[in-house]
């Protein structure tokens, strides 16, 4: 019982500090789960259109720009790895070493929408964004609608990606001000945690996204 | 001197005072108080829509309102009473305010996060409201393509949104009690020592958790092709509007059992508490709740039998539905069993359980024809249907939510309903719910289409006996309504255990303190001991 007047973070409904990281935690997968099943409608469409359409997907894929999509795999691994770090260094209660790591993190981030921004902004100019002026180039007039279909499905997924990514920033912003002002220490730093988890699926969803929108025709180049 | 003790103790009502108090409470039973107030709000404003839905239909002709106007009724009935009453209704009250008691916490494992989805609910809400004030929706509540994306001139991107905030609320309030359940349990409060209304609302929570964000994400697809012309569900572009279907069903038919679970829960708790037993084959009856979530899964197709789905896909549809009938039927049985020899009172909850499994079994074996493939060619989107969902939801779920409002009313107000008014709204409901639907098979088995403004005079005979139904079940509505403000002034002092039952949350003071109970309980029997409750009582008066 004395463990609530020593414990700040503690908060009332719980018995112990042990307690509440678990409970934490748990509530991070859960939601997780849910993240899964939000993407999960989007895979089943994709994975209908693209057995339906399959030649015609696999032309739309190769317009992609297969570098700078490894180069933004590349960049999220990493981040990922630094957010690993920055979780150990909450851990072992390195302040400035959270704080580094923190802010490397974001930054790739950053690296990474920016560039998901280029090719958004090619897209609009080589006029394959879904709409009136939708042109296809090596595609028959009638599968121009498929193609539209593989890029709606492209901007969707990418858009609601990014999406995830800038909330993931933002709670990077946000830990990075609580580390800043010393708030985490060894036996208190859940928040890193549950940050690092969902950090981690996001990249996961990209590592799904980048074979299936970029790869898939390559071997026929 | 007992009387003073009363007045001067602190409870969660009374602990602190204004607004602010409620509107900013991480108080599990405050904010289960204001779900229930909300909730309230909704369940009678679609029960407006319903009533004008009846009158409608007293005349072979149009002759209230236009056809178009119909079609926003029926739509606006069908979105208000289930996404803002149906799904929010038994979790988000009675499971808010009893769930963390019952497995002897102070409280659930994410409060603010509970308070959060209460906001989320009354912000689709106002979504909801204010595309009925603009001027309405008329999709139907299934929203099918492309009736709902190219063709529909009324608000179907509001009511969208609507449904989309709230479906958060319910992922958030699933997520909590998951946590809550696997983290937050009393020492000595085992998993088979759980209440079964707890397992019930566990097994639900996992559907809102694993079904919510795929309705979440169709009606992003839904909007995005109002408002976008992404083309998912267009076949002018090779899109497919039976995946509509299939993502939209992916959902709402496990929503089925996302607002009948809690209410089976809920009968559990009821049958044993006024038989004075345990119920018959506990783990049974426990597992069985979770059959029926992973089961509910696996049978949205049997909404598709007649979209041009495979005739193989039918075929494993229509056998799997015919499965769910199996935990369902478990329940009945035990319940029944549990009876055998008990000491059964005939208090109002009990009667609410009694009419509960009644026209649950009416509605599951109902259930039964229109899951058969050859049957359900002839009954689809007839009134047979609409009576078999009324039978679940408002036979089932609604007279489960009922007779649990009136169980735990003594325990959240601390004092007693009246109870031969409280008995005769049991009653008038009953009757009024039966004179209302029953007809309704009749008419669909002799092919009167659902969401039809106009029919045939030789109808007319079981649409009038329907309406009046209707007006009965309206004033048994509106009964406890009244006399429940009653009792917040006037009921008799409850005590902390009128029922004489078993569960944590007797064993507090009616209504409880701020934080559940003086100190954490310890379980050391199993749920529904009887024998060791009585034992207890004893010890204490000894």
């Amino acid at each position: 019982m004395d463990s609530h007047i020593e414990v700040p973070e503690l908060q009332e409904q719980f018995e112990t500090p042990a307690q509440q990281k678990e409970v934490s935690t748990l509530g991070m997968w859960i939601f997780l789960v849910t993240e899964v099943m939000f993407f999960g409608g989007l895979f089943l469409a994709y994975s209908v259109y693209r057995r339906t359409f399959a030649t015609v997907f696999g032309a739309a894929s190769n317009t992609m720009d297969v570098w700078l999509g490894a180069a933004n795999t590349a960049v999220l691994i990493c981040s990922s790895f630094t957010m690993v770090l920055a979780v150990r260094a909450a851990q072992v209660g390195s302040r400035k070493a959270l704080i580094v790591f923190l802010i490397l993190t974001i930054l790739f981030g950053g690296v990474f929408l920016g560039i998901k921004g280029i090719e958004w902004d090619t897209k609009f100019a080589e006029h394959h964004v879904p709409g009136p002026t939708f042109h296809l180039e090596d595609v028959p007039p009638g599968d121009q609608g498929p193609a539209q279909l593989f890029f709606s499905l492209y901007f969707t997924m990418t858009g609601l990606h990014a999406l995830h990514m800038v909330i993931g920033e933002g709670l990077m912003l946000f830990l990075l001000w609580h580390a800043y002002k010393g708030k985490y220490t060894p036996s208190y730093y859940t928040p890193v945690d549950i940050g690092g988890l969902y950090w981690h699926f996001v990249d996961i969803i990209w590592i799904f996204l980048f074979p299936l929108l970029y790869l898939i025709a390559r071997h026929q180049h | 001197m007992i009387t003073e003790a009363v007045q001067e103790r602190e409870t969660y009502l009374n602990a602190s005072y204004g607004i602010k108090s409620w509107l900013l409470t991480k108080d599990h039973k405050r904010i289960g108080l204001l779900y229930l107030h909300t909730i309230t709000f909704f369940f009678f404003l679609g029960g407006i829509f319903a009533t004008l839905i009846r009158l409608e239909l007293l005349t072979p002709k149009g002759s209230l309102v236009s056809a178009d106007t119909y079609s926003k009724l029926f739509t606006l009935h069908g979105v208000i009473m289930i996404f803002f009453f149906l799904i929010p209704s038994i979790p988000a009250t009675l499971g808010n305010f009893f769930l963390p008691m019952m497995i002897g916490a102070k409280d659930l494992a994410f409060p603010r996060i509970n308070l959060l989805s209460w906001y989320l609910l009354v912000i689709g809400g106002c979504f909801a409201l204010y595309a009925m004030l603009a001027g309405g929706v008329d999709t139907g509540w299934t929203f099918y393509v492309p009736y709902s994306t190219n063709y529909s001139n009324t608000y179907v991107i509001a009511t969208g949104l609507g449904i989309f905030i709230a479906g958060f609320s319910s992922i958030l309030t699933g997520l909590n009690f998951i946590v809550t359940v696997h983290r937050m349990r009393a020492p000595g409060m085992t998993w088979f020592r759980l209440p079964l209304f707890v397992w019930s609302n566990y097994a639900t929570a996992l559907i809102q958790v694993l079904g919510t964000p795929v309705i979440a994400i169709t009606l992003v697809l839904l909007i995005g092709e109002r408002t976008l012309h992404i083309g998912i569900f267009d076949p002018a572009r090779g899109g497919d509007p039976v995946l509509f279907q299939h993502l939209f069903w992916f959902y709402s038919h496990p929503a089925v059992y996302i607002m009948v679970l809690p209410a089976l829960g809920v009968i559990s708790e009821l049958v044993s508490v006024f038989s004075k037993k345990p119920v018959f084959g506990y783990k049974v009856v426990a597992f069985s709740s979770v059959a029926i979530a992973v089961l509910g899964f696996l049978v949205w197709g049997h909404h598709m039998f007649v979209s041009g789905q495979s005739v193989y896909a039918g075929l494993v549809f229509s056998f799997l539905s015919y499965f769910v009938a199996i935990p369902s039927a478990i329940k009945v049985f035990n319940w029944t069993a549990t009876l055998h020899k008990g000491s059964i009172s005939y208090a109002t909850p009990m009667l609410y359980a009694f009419g509960f499994i009644g026209l649950f079994t009416v509605g599951g074996l109902t259930g039964l024809f229109v899951a058969c493939l050859g049957v359900d060619v002839h009954v689809h989107d007839t009134y047979f249907v609409v009576a078999h969902f009324h039978y679940i939801m408002v036979g089932g779920t609604i007279m489960a939510y009922l007779g649990g409002l009136h169980y735990w009313w003594p325990k959240m107000s601390g004092r007693m309903y009246p109870e031969g008014w409280a008995k005769l709204s049991a009653l008038v409901i009953y009757l009024g719910f039966n004179l209302t639907f029953f007809p309704q098979f009749i008419l669909g088995y002799l092919g009167m289409p659902r969401r039809y403004w106009t029919y045939p005079d030789e109808f007319q005979v079981l649409h009038v006996m329907s309406t009046a139904g209707a007006s009965v079940l309206a004033v048994g509505y509106l009964m406890p309504l009244i006399y429940f403000m009653w009792s917040l002034r006037y009921g008799p002092i409850a005590g902390p255990n009128p029922w004489g039952a078993t569960g944590l949350e007797w064993r507090t003071a009616s209504p409880p303190p701020a934080h559940n109970f003086e100190e954490t309980p310890i379980v050391t029997t199993e749920a529904y001991d009887y024998a060791a409750l009585a034992a207890m009582e004893e010890a204490k008066v000894g």
